[in-house]
């Protein structure tokens, strides 16, 4: 359903008076998403998750260019597509309840994402209804204000924006930090039903733990590119492909919680091998040449020459 | 010792109790979890405990004495955000200098480069400024350390690094610690630390059932590491 190959997101800075320096944020980036599958993206703060959604629904600013190819529903992602689809066919679930309007009730503002995408208010009305009754919503929540709401029935008001249109692609931007496990597993739960309805669902996270217990697959990020896509099966039988995502697995607290020495580089320096080779056990001075392509073993895609067949 | 007395504490003199008769002891070097669903009052007991807030009944006492009410607290708080936890107009080398400077080797621990104490908060990434706050509380003053979701927003990798250099850091001084978090699997690392024959030292702050917001901590089950 959706399909990103070779993007790219460059951002231009003036540096120092008018001397203009580029900034490649994200490099070569490839996902699939099909529908009825939810699939986890997962990596370090400053990868590049949250820009991907923001490529994704045209709000990035206007000092970002972007190249390589974005597909939705077979039809390329423009711009101008960007801007019709979105709160349509792709709906954002936000990070938290700040994104919520403060003076509004969470009814009307609910009612409105029905009402935007081309219900009949009465219609809107019954749908959100319904939506709030699926999702065991008290009756008196519509007439709520957000800071009146738990932030368990915060997080399901969010996940109701969504559903409210018939959007086939849903982002879940950091949905479960700071959550009560109960309230993580319930919300990783409706998006799971989301799937099973048929729509994609893309969920960034950096909770490995969590979205594992709900993705079909893990796509894992680092220094703005995939590294890897994994069935999710594959972390519980340990056949992971990456050394990043070995590293990043075995810094669970529940597994070994010993980091990987080093920072993810900067992308005003990126390395111009592979993007991990400065951290990596296995470098080899063939690493250090050229980026590795993104490439199949044991199922799944792997950007490391090292990665055994 | 850090230790906690009949403390209740509530925000008004008409709201409902947060925290409800709380008795406690931390004994140095003792790592202790601290568990509850959101709104338990959980960010309330560290705040106490670090003299942000003074109790409404009990008293919190360091060593048989009250907490100092001015100059530097040897009882530490970490916030979940960084971001709100420094003045944003000051420079990164202005905010580790403001208490008690921290060691150098301590900096290299956390993978502080020297380019960042030139910078704002602002120009900093959250997990990178996160180790300036953490750098921060890590001198030879601080006795007790509350690490209020400390390593939520951060991803595997950081909170690795973050937590080693925090526990070598308390185990070298014998710093007390009380990590608040959702996470059950970091609180069952951290408080069993040296070998898993022993029951993990987690506080469980729980609801007594006829009140929502009324709640008394269970008692502790206790160890310490490093003796």
């Amino acid at each position: 359903m959706l399909t990103l190959s070779d993007l790219s997101v460059t951002f231009t800075q003036y540096d120092q008076g008018l001397h203009r320096k580029q900034i490649t944020v994200i490099s070569d980036l490839d996902l699939t998403v099909q529908a009825g599958e939810l699939v986890a993206v997962v990596g370090a703060s400053g990868s590049g998750k949250s820009l991907l959604a923001h490529a994704l629904l045209g709000i990035l600013p206007d000092n970002a260019q972007l190249s390589g190819t974005m597909t939705f529903q077979g039809e390329p992602l423009t711009q101008e597509r960007c801007e019709a689809l979105r709160g349509k066919a792709i709906a954002l679930i936000p990070q938290s309840i700040g994104y919520l309007d403060p003076l509004m009730s969470v009814g009307r503002q609910v009612q409105r994402v029905g009402q935007l995408s081309g219900l009949s208010s009465g219609a809107a009305r019954t749908l959100r209804n319904r939506t709030f009754a699926r999702y065991d919503l008290p009756v008196y929540t519509p007439q709520r204000y957000p800071f009146q709401l738990s932030g368990g029935m915060a997080r399901r008001v969010l996940v109701s924006t969504a559903v409210m249109t018939s959007a086939q692609l849903v982002i879940a931007d950091e949905p479960t930090p700071g959550l009560h496990p109960d309230v993580v597993t319930e919300t990783l739960n409706h998006l799971r039903e989301l799937a099973q309805e048929g729509r994609g669902v893309m969920l960034i996270t950096h909770d490995i733990e969590a979205a594992l217990q709900v993705a079909d697959r893990v796509a894992v990020f680092y220094a703005g590119t995939t590294v890897e896509i994994a069935d999710a099966k594959d972390f519980a039988t340990g056949n992971l492909r990456h050394p990043y995502t070995l590293a990043l697995w075995r810094s669970l607290p529940q597994n070994d919680f010993v980091p990987v020495p080093g920072n993810q580089p900067s992308p005003e320096n990126l390395p111009s091998g592979c993007l991990f080779c400065d951290r990596c056990p296995w470098v080899t001075a063939e690493c250090k040449q050229a980026r590795p392509e993104l490439r199949l073993v044991h199922h799944g895609w792997v950007r490391c020459i090292h990665a055994e067949e | 010792m850090l230790k906690s007395e009949g403390l209740w504490f509530r925000y008004g003199s008409r709201l409902p109790w947060v925290v409800r008769d709380q008795t406690f002891t931390i004994m140095p070097g003792d790592i202790v979890g601290l568990v509850a669903p959101s709104g338990y009052g959980k960010t309330t007991l560290g705040k106490l405990l670090a003299g942000y807030l003074t109790p409404t009944q009990g008293h919190v006492t360091l060593d048989e004495q009250p907490l100092p009410s001015r100059g530097y607290c040897p009882v530490q708080l970490v916030f979940q955000n960084p971001e709100l936890s420094v003045n944003p107009r000051w420079h990164i080398d202005h905010i580790l200098q403001e208490g008690h400077p921290p060691q150098q080797h301590i900096l290299d621990a956390l993978g502080i480069h020297p380019g960042w104490l030139s910078r704002y908060p602002h120009e900093l990434s959250g997990g990178e400024l996160q180790r300036v706050a953490i750098a921060r509380v890590l001198n030879r003053n601080t006795r007790y350390l509350i690490a209020d979701e400390m390593t939520a927003m951060l991803d595997a990798n950081t909170q690795a690094l973050i937590w080693q250099v925090v526990l070598r850091f308390a185990r070298e001084r014998q710093i007390g610690i009380i990590a608040i978090s959702h996470n059950a699997s970091l609180l069952k690392r951290l408080c069993c630390r040296d070998d898993n024959t022993a029951e993990p030292q987690i506080m469980n702050l729980s609801s007594d059932g006829t009140e929502l917001r009324e709640r008394r901590l269970e008692p502790i089950r206790g160890r310490q590491y490093g003796q």
